[in-house]
């Protein structure tokens, strides 16, 4: 018998009687054992649809509006009262999260919200909850688990908080896993791990797996069956291999084709501009740049040691290039790339090609980087106005000219950011920081907020933008498929260095440093398909260093033309 | 621990700065102690009697001089003589502290009794009708001057019920505690009303907040009852706030509170207050205001220390 089967899901939001329907008729069927991905762009209901599931739907705002959610064919969670909802959740219906920052408590212990789930619902006491707990986070190998039990969330990483989040929706023994997102805010190799990690215990305890996610690659590596989902229908389910493979209707391809999978190397751009024979003059040049943080001083107190977020990084950009910067979380890719622009101030090093203007910035969230209170056009007047110019008919011409380029109608001027759409308001950001003519754009993962498909029009845009005003970049990213398409040369980063470096195609298809080759292998893709990932609990170490600490000094060695990386202790 | 050192070590250099303000302000208001002590009587001294005087308060000096006398004194425990009282300035601030102290707990006692269940329920059933009565009961009790409510209270009990507050003579809890909390209780409401309508406000828009966040929403996946979800993962992290606003109230409620103590009829510090500045009894202003300035701080490290025993992120530094 089917574990779960929902028949004609109906949910809507808003004031009873008055509700607006956002998933409309859906059937979903997973079996014990079994993993069913569901698909979708924010706004397909996916997660709406996960959440109904076990009735979470109801403190969200929402209503279940008609249809059946069968748990083992028999009780309806649909129309279940809410006595019974608890009974189930945590029990037979376990459930974990998008970000593992903030869905744990901030202000208990972890072992306190492990223990309570064996305390209230296991009815353990005393000794045999501490012990319990322990076992539960050795279970997802969590090294040293007693220790982890007595620190508070906020002093882990984000890859420990997942698997604690696993350990403890797993402590209820449910017989369906409900996986919202798990790995989308994690770093590509902490998100293997935690793939390998709920595939293993999926085959330890025979559990039906829900996963839900926007990312197509993940899909590949983990699914059995597929439903695709869009605007609050599902458009189309079945086996893994036939949605990829055979897919047929218009939203699936699109998704398989429109959004940018990793190809190893292959999807790179074609059109380089660096080479041998042409010495070009460079848009941005920087030598040996480090950034330092004190850690533990204070007032007229020394400084106990220094977080070396960026230590000795030099590289160049030709006008018209693109220098992709890969690295997951911590490493300091971010804090390059602001260094660059005097966001932060850079302990050590030089930057040619900076001054003035000339140098501009695009940030990950285009919601959060645009005043909501000013309209397009005082927007796009602010870098003119910073450079001490007036706002003049010219300025207009090219807020006008900018605005076409990017695809936005003339009269968005007048209109102000909550008018737009995500993708629009990056666009916007975008033309934002050509106001004033630079040479070099800073794009600090530009769009890594933007839903997959949206990805690909502005990765497009940012290519014809490039060509037309013979533009640098330099694209900080995690996500190594979208980089695969902008960058025509490639720097890895790792624990605040450089360590390989060159030629995207090189680099991406014949990595030599074994963290590329880590980072590489972790990347999800349509051509793998149900993958075991290897359980790997390593985590980047530390770029906390005591006083006076020197990096070693890195020994390059060359791969071809351009591509080189670093061997040995310096690693 | 360290954190908890060094903030004691500012505590001196505030009182320093509190001390020397309230030193220069109160010599600022014009007017003098002896005339304002013996009223009209004050024009019929000669000047050698007004300089005597002067000489025995202490008041011919300079005021460099008179500054170093006092902050002399201080350190020894001495805050000088009350020209209106004729007594240490001391033995009056601890003679009435122990009531405005008192006053003040059972104010916050009522604040949070009332205030913080009644922030939550307000929070649980957000825009549904007993949401929006709460909301008004709280707009209203925030709105209303406590010596209405005094009065409120005094009217309901004496014509509705028939019972008189006792007032009178003020009963020490030492001696008799009923007749004391009998006492005390009708001040407390009075003023812990506007109080408690600020917890309210304050606990609702605080657990509505937390209510939508992930954590809650963790707890609720594992299908903890909705009281556990409330009680035991959200109200915890509401709590920062509250103790905000209650560390604030509480401290301004040690500086005695002159309107309802005069009401009830109550020999608190907040009556002090008033006396000593109509009088210009610059030894008694100035003791006062530095004793409060001291209880402010320590009620500011208190609730600092409370912050760090709710949320291990404030006890073990921020996110690395």
């Amino acid at each position: 018998m089917t574990l779960l089967s929902v028949r004609d899901l109906r949910v809507g939001f808003g004031k009873p009687g008055h509700e607006t329907e956002v998933v409309h008729g859906v059937d979903l069927d997973v079996a014990a054992g079994e993993t069913l991905a569901i698909v979708g762009e924010s706004g397909s209901g996916k997660s709406v649809t996960a959440m109904s599931i076990n009735r979470l739907v109801d403190y969200g705002g929402g209503r279940i509006l008609g249809g059946a959610i069968l748990l083992d064919g028999t009780i309806d969670i649909a129309t279940a009262p809410e006595a019974a909802l608890t009974g189930l959740r945590g029990r037979e219906i376990g459930m974990i999260f998008q970000e593992p920052m903030t869905s744990l408590n901030p202000v208990l212990k972890v072992g306190t919200q492990i223990g309570e789930i064996f305390a209230k619902r296991h009815g353990l006491s005393g000794r045999a909850v501490r012990t319990a707990a322990i076992e539960a986070l050795e279970r997802v190998r969590i090294p040293d688990a007693a220790r982890r039990l007595d620190q508070a969330p906020h002093q882990m990483s984000g890859g420990m908080l997942q698997r604690i989040m696993i350990a403890m929706a797993l402590a209820g023994k449910p017989r369906l896993m409900i996986a919202d997102e798990p790995t989308t805010a994690l770093d590509v190799t902490t998100q293997a791990q935690i793939l390998a990690l709920l595939a293993e215990m999926q085959d330890e305890t025979g559990m039906g797996l829900i996963f839900i996610t926007h990312d197509i690659g993940v899909v590949a590596g983990i699914a059995d069956r597929v439903a695709v989902m869009q605007k609050g229908h599902i458009v189309e389910s079945g086996p893994l291999d036939d949605i990829i493979d055979r897919p047929q209707h218009p939203y699936t391809r699109h998704l398989l084709e429109a959004v940018p999978h990793f190809r190893w190397g292959s999807a790179a751009r074609q059109d380089t501009v660096r080479r041998p024979e042409t010495r070009s003059a460079q848009a941005l040049s920087v030598e040996d740049l480090s950034v330092r943080f004190p850690v533990g001083g204070g007032f007229l107190r020394q400084a106990q040691g220094y977080v070396h977020a960026v230590d000795d990084i030099s590289f160049d950009l030709l006008p018209g290039e693109t220098l992709g910067i890969v690295g997951e979380s911590g490493s300091g890719k971010s804090t390059t790339a602001r260094a660059i622009l005097d966001l932060v101030q850079p302990t050590g090093g030089r930057v040619s090609g900076a001054d003035g203007h000339a140098v501009q910035m695009v940030f990950q969230n285009p919601n959060a980087s645009l005043n909501p209170r000013m309209d397009v056009r005082t927007l796009l007047s602010e870098p003119i106005i910073a450079a001490g110019r007036r706002v003049d008919a010219s300025a207009l011409d090219r807020m006008r000219m900018l605005l076409h380029k990017v695809d936005l109608p003339e009269d968005s001027l007048t209109r102000y950011p909550h008018e737009f759409s995500g993708g629009q308001r990056q666009r916007i950001c975008i033309a934002r920081a050509l106001m004033p003519e630079p040479k070099t754009l800073v794009l600090d993962e530009a769009v890594s907020a933007l839903d997959v498909s949206v990805q690909a029009r502005v990765l497009d845009l940012l290519v014809d933008l490039q060509r037309d005003f013979d533009l640098a970049y330099l694209f900080v990213s995690h996500d190594m498929a979208v980089v695969e398409r902008i960058a025509h040369r490639i720097a890895v980063i790792y624990a605040g260095r450089i360590v390989e470096m060159g030629d995207a195609r090189s680099v991406l298809s014949d990595p030599q440093h074994p963290y590329t080759q880590k980072l590489i292998s972790a990347v999800p893709t349509i051509e793998r398909r149900r993958v075991e990932f290897a359980l790997d609990t390593e985590e980047v170490p530390s770029t906390l260093r005591p006083l006076g600490w020197q990096a070693p000094p890195q020994h390059w060695q060359d791969h071809g033309p351009d591509h080189r990386f670093v061997t040995g202790s310096g690693a | 621990m360290q954190y908890f050192l060094r903030r004691l070590a500012v505590f001196p250099l505030v009182m320093l700065g509190v001390s020397v303000f309230v030193f220069v302000a109160i010599r600022l208001v014009p007017g003098d102690a002896i005339t304002a002590m013996l009223g009209t009587e004050g024009g019929m001294l000669t000047p050698a009697q007004r300089e005597a005087l002067a000489a025995y308060f202490g008041l011919d000096q300079n005021w460099a001089v008179q500054y170093l006398r006092w902050l002399g004194g201080l350190l020894t425990g001495d805050l000088g003589i009350s020209v209106t009282y004729g007594q240490p300035v001391l033995d009056i601030i601890l003679e009435r502290f122990p009531l405005t102290l008192q006053l003040a707990l059972m104010s916050m006692v009522v604040a949070l009794a009332i205030g913080l269940p009644a922030g939550v329920f307000a929070a649980t059933r957000a825009e549904r009708p007993s949401d929006l009565i709460v909301r008004i009961f709280a707009m209203v009790g925030q709105s209303m001057p406590n010596f209405v409510v005094a009065l409120l209270a005094i009217y309901i009990l004496s014509v509705g019920f028939g019972v008189l507050p006792t007032m009178g003579r003020f009963i020490p809890f030492t001696q008799d505690p009923l007749g004391n909390l009998a006492q005390m209780i009708l001040p407390a409401i009075a003023l812990g009303t506007a109080f408690a309508a600020a917890v309210t406000r304050i606990s609702r828009a605080a657990m509505l907040e937390i209510l939508s966040e992930d954590y809650v929403r963790t707890a609720r996946s594992q299908g903890f009852s909705q009281s556990y979800v409330i009680w035991r993962h959200a109200l915890p992290n509401a709590l920062i706030p509250v103790l905000t606003l209650s560390g604030v109230e509480f401290g301004y409620l040690l500086g005695g509170a002159v309107i309802v103590e005069q009401i009830f009829a109550l020999p608190g510090l907040g009556r002090v207050v008033l006396d000593a500045i109509l009088q210009r009894d610059y030894a008694l202003v100035q003791g006062v205001v530095l004793f409060i300035a001291f209880n402010f701080l320590l009620v500011n490290l208190l609730v600092d220390l409370a912050y760090a025993a709710i949320d291990p992120r404030i006890r073990y530094g921020g996110r690395k």
